[in-house]
Parts: structure tokens; C-alpha cells; sequence
């Protein structure tokens, strides 16, 4: 391997270019009509337009990729997160041209990605999952109701074409099954075409929390233990941080030990996360999903592990990493990350595109890294996602840690887009973040305490 | 019989057009859905009335505080 094609923009395509060159990679950046000027364009040692600015139209055209690849003479391609990173379809035309894919195989990529093959695939191994029923069509209601008895209360039901939080009813009790059912059905057909429900257990208090793993193929493969990433808006991850506090020594071991089960059983290959939905009550926790990628989030394990592992990924790929041991991987101290997002808390954190007329972060250094892929200058257009710069803070203890965060982000000066730094500050010093008592409904609960019109 | 205006309030590009002129629309329903940074905005009615205008095709760009719509109520 000589070249690497990075198929990604922003601040991940930036990330990925900087382990490269400390591997002595040559790379190529690939950019769309918005992006021309962009920081990864600038950072690659050469870049190839691939069409115009909407994605669909760029970044997630795997022919203009391959034709990039072919161009400059790349030999291999690291697709980052998003975009066309879990399609296996683009992992088989990249192997199949002869070029080397940076991620698990395209067979793993399928599997996981069918969420009910990879819930029964989980559930082989031994990793417990969220107790659901079948899919269900319109009418059958008494099959219905005997599902619901399996199936435990309170519990969602489900559209299966919906997501994000659409097309979800809660019920507590068996005598509102059926009402919240037909309404579902009734809802999803309308606005999905598509009335198929299931039902799930509801978790109270939930915490999501995530292990990564990385696989060196048929029944090695190693944790790098776990990040909580309960604190979320709109579905999506806002903060994240490692260990997951509170989190008892026993479930970790566990939870690492099911991620780890359930690599062995599929022969994964490089680096991979295991989800879980973790009630925080409890401390039950049930496989949600496995991401067959980087995440955004892994900046907080390379923290606390002291490990590269984009680089890991890049060196397996190319055949240069010895299979590990799980006794040479240690973790030490806390580490927290936050996404500053364009986007205006105050008015339901919708999108806020914009150039950054002023940006200015605080300086990276032992405790401190931030990742971005804008100068100042620099337009935060609508076409992609929201998402300016991640900073990560570490300390040895999690107060410690919120207190490195907190004056990180008061070095912070950005104008131009609205962002949600305030809206961080407030959350990452909210007493009940302080006490550790992260759930997924952190935000909704203590909204008007973290948001300032 | 009055005319309001609906505009988005995010910069983005037209996803859908669900309505067209001519045709009813209930109060906070979606008249066109908006995309923009991987979200999708609606734009609704505030008003049951009948589209007057649409100003505004799918896939063009268009800033915070544009009128896309013209609806009779």
C-alpha cells in the first residue's frame, strides 16, 4: 500500500489523511463542487473533483470514487464514517477493482447492516437483545395481543419504515394495545406507504452505551472498552465519554465479553462498535446494533487507550498488524467529547448554515484534542451535516475531565452559524451530568435548564 | 378570503413538493419538505385553505425567510 483514497470530507477525511502521513502514506482527497476549497482538499497530496454538491450526487457515487481511485493511482480506500462507508455494495466494486478496502469485509458489512439478521446473529452468540415480536401487517389482532404478553410492558410499538423517533407509540398496559396499534398502522400507511408494526420492550431510563471492538478475523478479536453516548438530541449523539460513568465492573466485562462473542462469530475484521441500549436503573443492557465503521466518537478510546486506531485499521488492512491481545490494551483516566454542531438550540436545534466569519478554538495538547475540517472563512453548507469541530478532553479523573471540557469550550469564538457551545457548556455542568446520571431523555428532561432562548 | 405567505426558516434545498395549485390543505399540514444538513424540514400550513402558488422547485436552493408558498385561507 502506497496511496490512500479517502472517500469523505470534512473532519474525518482530515483525521484519516493525518494518520497516513504518519504511516508514510501518500493521499488522495475527493471533493464535490462546495467542497473545492475545503480543509481536506488542501491537507491530501492530491485531490479529484467527483460532482456536484448534494451527496447523492459526490460523495455517495462509488463509480466517480473508483474512477478517482483509478486516476491518481491509489491503491487502497478508507471510506471514513457515513457516506457510503456500511455499503457493501462499494466495498465489493472497490476489492473487485483490484484496490484495498479499509474495513471489515463486505460480507460482515451485510450482515450487520440487516438489523433483524444482525439481532439473530447476536442473539446465536449469546448477546442478550431487546425482546420484540414478529412483524405484523394490518388486522391479526389477537395474535397481536399475545405478543405483547411475550413481549413485556410498557413497551413501542414500532413502524418498521419509520426511524428517528417517528412512528413510535408508547403503551403500558395490554387494554391500549390494540388502540395504539391501529393508530400506528394507520399513521405508517399514510406516510410511509407502509403499515407494518412490531413491538419492543420500552426502557424507562435508558442509557446507550457502546463497545469497540477490533477483529483480526476468525475468533480473535479485542475490546477497547466502552463510550456512553446517552446524551442526544433529535436521535443523535451530542456528548460522548468513556468509561461510561457508574457503569459496575462486572456489566462492562460482560458487555465487552458479548461484543467479543459476537465478532468471533461472524470472523470480523478491523475496527467495529457494538451498541447497546442499557437500562440505567438496572443496569440490563440488550444489542441494539453494530456499526461496521469508525464512529464519530472514537477520538474518546484513542484518549484513554492511547491508540491510533485509524492506523489500526489501515495496518491490518495492508496485513502489518499482529493479531492483539486484550491484555495489551489499557485504558487510563476519563475522556469526554463534545460535537459543536450549526445548529440553533433555541429553535429546536435546526440547522444553521453560514460561513464562519470568526473561528477561533482553544490549543490542542495532552488533554485536549480537537478535530475539525474548517478554517475560518470557511462555509458550513446545508448540503451535508451539521457538524463543526469535536473536541475531546481528558483528565485523569470524569470531573476533572468536565473541567478541562469547560474551559476548552469557553477558548471557543465562533460567529456566523448559530452553534450549540452554550448549549454543551450548560449541559457538560448540569449537576446531574456532574453526578453521572446520563440517560437518553438527559436533554428533553432538563431542556429549559440547558437552553437559552 | 386571505392570502398568506409561507416561508422556510432554514437554508436549504427543496426535498419534496407535496402539494401543488389548486389543491386543499389542512392546517399544519406539509406543503413542501425542506433538506438541509441530512435533516428534513416541513414546511406546513398554519391554516386549512387551497395553494395558491408554489414558488419553489424540488432540488433548488433557498435561504432562511423565503416565501415558497402562497395559500388561500
Amino acid at each position: 500500500m502506497n496511496k490512500v483514497l479517502v472517500a469523505n470530507r470534512g473532519e474525518i477525511a482530515c483525521r484519516i489523511i493525518r494518520s497516513c502521513r504518519a504511516l508514510d502514506l501518500r493521499t488522495v482527497a475527493v471533493y464535490s463542487e462546495a467542497d473545492a476549497h475545503a480543509l481536506h482538499v488542501t491537507q491530501a497530496d492530491e485531490a479529484h473533483p467527483i460532482g456536484p454538491s448534494p451527496a447523492r450526487e459526490s460523495y455517495l457515487r462509488a463509480s466517480r470514487i473508483l474512477d478517482a481511485a483509478k486516476a491518481s493511482g491509489a491503491d487502497a480506500i478508507h471510506p471514513g464514517y457515513g457516506f457510503l462507508s456500511e455499503n457493501a455494495e462499494f466495498a465489493e466494486a472497490v476489492q473487485a477493482s483490484g484496490l484495498c478496502w479499509i474495513g471489515p469485509s463486505p460480507r460482515s458489512i451485510r450482515a450487520m447492516g440487516d438489523k433483524e439478521r444482525a439481532r439473530v446473529m447476536a442473539r446465536d452468540a449469546g448477546v442478550p437483545v431487546l425482546p420484540g415480536s414478529a412483524r405484523f401487517d394490518a388486522g391479526a389482532p389477537e395474535r397481536i395481543e399475545a405478543a405483547g404478553q411475550e413481549v413485556g410492558y410498557p413497551l413501542l410499538v414500532k413502524a418498521t419504515a419509520g426511524g428517528g423517533g417517528i412512528g413510535m407509540r408508547r403503551v403500558d398496559a395490554p387494554d391500549t394495545l390494540r388502540e395504539a396499534v391501529e393508530a400506528t398502522q394507520s399513521m405508517a400507511t399514510k406516510a410511509f406507504g407502509d403499515g407494518t408494526i412490531y413491538l419492543e420492550r420500552y426502557i424507562e431510563r435508558a442509557r446507550h452505551v457502546e463497545m469497540q471492538v477490533f477483529g483480526f478475523g476468525k475468533g480473535v478479536a479485542v475490546h477497547l472498552y466502552e463510550r456512553d453516548c446517552s446524551i442526544q438530541r433529535r436521535y443523535q449523539k451530542i456528548i460522548e465519554e468513556s468509561p461510561a460513568p457508574g457503569l459496575p465492573a462486572p456489566v462492562r466485562q460482560r458487555m465487552a465479553d458479548a461484543a467479543k462473542r459476537l465478532c468471533w462469530e461472524q470472523g470480523y475484521e478491523g475496527a467495529g462498535t457494538m451498541e447497546f441500549v442499557v437500562d440505567a436503573d438496572t443496569f440490563e443492557f440488550y444489542f441494539l446494533e453494530m456499526n461496521t465503521r469508525i464512529q464519530v466518537e472514537h477520538p474518546v478510546t484513542e484518549m484513554n487507550t492511547g491508540r491510533d486506531l485509524v492506523a489500526m485499521q489501515i495496518d491490518h488492512a495492508r496485513g502489518a498488524l499482529a493479531a492483539m491481545d486484550q491484555s495489551e490494551i489499557a485504558a487510563s483516566g476519563h475522556a469526554i467529547e463534545c460535537r459543536i454542531y450549526a445548529e440553533n438550540p433555541a429553535r429546536n436545534f435546526l440547522p444553521s448554515p453560514g460561513r464562519l466569519e470568526c473561528f477561533s478554538l482553544p490549543e490542542a495538547g495532552n488533554d485536549l484534542r480537537i478535530d475539525t475540517g474548517f478554517r475560518a472563512g470557511d462555509q458550513i453548507t446545508h448540503f451535508y451535516d451539521p457538524m463543526i469541530a469535536k473536541v475531546i478532553a481528558h483528565d485523569t479523573t470524569r470531573q476533572g475531565a468536565i473541567d478541562r471540557m469547560l474551559r476548552a469550550l469557553d477558548a471557543v469564538d465562533i460567529e456566523g452559524p448559530a452553534t450549540n457551545v452554550a448549549f454543551l457548556r450548560a449541559t457538560v455542568d448540569h449537576p446531574e451530568f456532574r453526578a453521572g446520571r446520563v440517560f437518553t431523555g438527559f436533554v428533553e428532561r432538563f431542556k429549559n435548564e440547558l437552553v437559552r432562548a | 378570503m386571505a392570502t398568506i405567505e409561507l416561508k422556510t426558516d432554514i437554508t436549504g434545498s427543496v426535498w419534496k413538493v407535496l402539494k401543488q395549485v389548486g389543491d386543499a390543505i389542512e392546517e399544519e399540514e406539509p406543503l413542501l419538505i425542506m433538506e438541509s444538513m441530512k435533516m428534513e424540514v416541513p414546511v406546513v400550513s398554519p391554516e386549512a385553505g387551497v395553494v395558491r402558488e408554489v414558488l419553489v422547485m424540488e432540488g433548488e436552493t433557498v435561504s432562511d425567510g423565503t416565501v415558497v408558498a402562497r395559500v388561500e385561507v
